[in-house]
């Protein structure tokens, strides 16, 4: 699968880094060159510099050829934007949109667009733990 | 009319400034503080401190009694989420949005923006205007993928002398207007006639733009 991240903070590089190791095709974008250093060492997949919710940007980068696109920048808005970019421009079969605010996260998500609140996420996560330590889901190794 | 302005940049103050003076009811949402203050102090209790993307500001702003949100921060994304959330949750029937990176004209469009006004492409349609070369002109962009462009026809253009009805023109393209190089506009009918150096008004799609062009321009 041919896979563009969008956001190379710790989730983004994260998630590239066990999509390369399970054989994906990963190109991964983010505004800052440094932001890359969070990359493994030896990571297979390819780093781009650059502004995601730029149309040019996306069409260099290859988001037309793209299997999947996922935004997971620190912006809401910026993540909401790029990804109906990848959706209605690129027609990429599948986006996914990291949007921490959990109202706009609903409004989005009734608008089509598939995507998850970490906040929302998280905080049912923890609250598993403290009231239900036993049944809580164990977290992924 | 009950206008709100997300962002109170030097855009939103003076649209602020201007729509109070033709006594619509204005309130500005803007992030910062200190120009809040400044707002206020220039034009009264108008503007609300607060993200201008976040439900509860939008709803304690008033969004679902106005008549228009105007989206004007420096930032295209946030004019973006901004009027899709106006339209989405409080059900506001029209929103306009400055546009930083003209090129995303369509996607908003597209995103059911009703309106979009970048000064890039305003300017770059003044400079198309002022270079000879430049042989399309773009007016204004319509609804469903049609805009307005002024071609000139060159002297030596083949379609020089021929009939409006003898032309064949693009699907969805029409001549709405001739103005001769005296500067006299020209009604246009099937008999009308074109001359050269003429100024061509024309409605076509954006996809047919350069095939129009060719045929009113290629010698």
């Amino acid at each position: 699968m041919k896979v563009v991240i969008m956001g190379c903070g710790r989730v983004g590089a994260t998630l590239a880094a066990t999509l390369a190791d399970e054989g994906h095709d990963v190109t991964v974008l983010d505004t800052r060159a440094e932001a890359f250093k969070r990359l493994p060492a030896g990571f297979k997949g390819r780093r781009h510099v650059g502004n995601g919710i730029d149309q040019d940007v996306l069409a260099r980068i290859g988001v037309g050829e793209a299997d999947a696109f996922i935004a997971v920048t620190q912006g809401d808005n910026r993540n909401v934007m790029a990804t109906q970019m990848a959706k209605h421009i690129f027609n990429v079969p599948r986006t996914l949109c990291r949007i921490y605010d959990p109202i706009r996260e609903e409004i989005y998500r009734d608008l089509g667009l598939e995507s998850i609140s970490p906040t929302i996420v998280g905080a049912k996560l923890l609250h598993e733990k403290l009231v239900n330590p036993r049944t809580a889901p164990k977290e992924p190794a | 009319m009950y206008a709100i302005v997300v962002g109170g940049g030097k855009v939103g103050y003076y649209l602020a400034k201007e729509l109070l003076a033709e006594m619509h009811e204005v309130l500005v949402i803007e992030k910062d503080r200190a120009k809040c203050e400044r707002i206020a102090e220039e034009l009264g209790d108008i503007v609300q401190n607060g993200d201008g993307c976040e439900a509860a500001t939008m709803e304690a702003a008033g969004f679902g009694r106005a008549d228009m949100v105007i989206a004007v921060t420096g930032d295209d994304e946030d004019n973006l989420i901004s009027c899709q959330v106006a339209k989405a949750m409080f059900s506001v029937p029209r929103t306009i949005a400055r546009l930083n990176n003209p090129k995303n004209q369509d996607i908003f469009r597209l995103l059911g923006i009703d309106t979009t006004v970048s000064a890039t492409a305003a300017i770059l349609a003044q400079i198309e205007q002022e270079l000879p070369t430049h042989s399309v002109i773009h007016l204004l962009r319509l609804t469903h993928g049609l805009e307005l462009v002024d071609i000139k026809v060159p002297s030596g253009a083949g379609i020089v002398g021929k009939r409006v009805k003898d032309l064949l023109l693009p699907h969805g393209s029409m001549i709405v207007l001739m103005i001769g190089k005296d500067g006299a506009p020209r009604i246009t009918t099937p008999e009308t006639a074109i001359q050269g150096e003429d100024d061509i008004v024309a409605v076509t799609s954006v996809e047919n733009e350069e095939a129009l062009r060719s045929i009113l321009t290629q010698a």
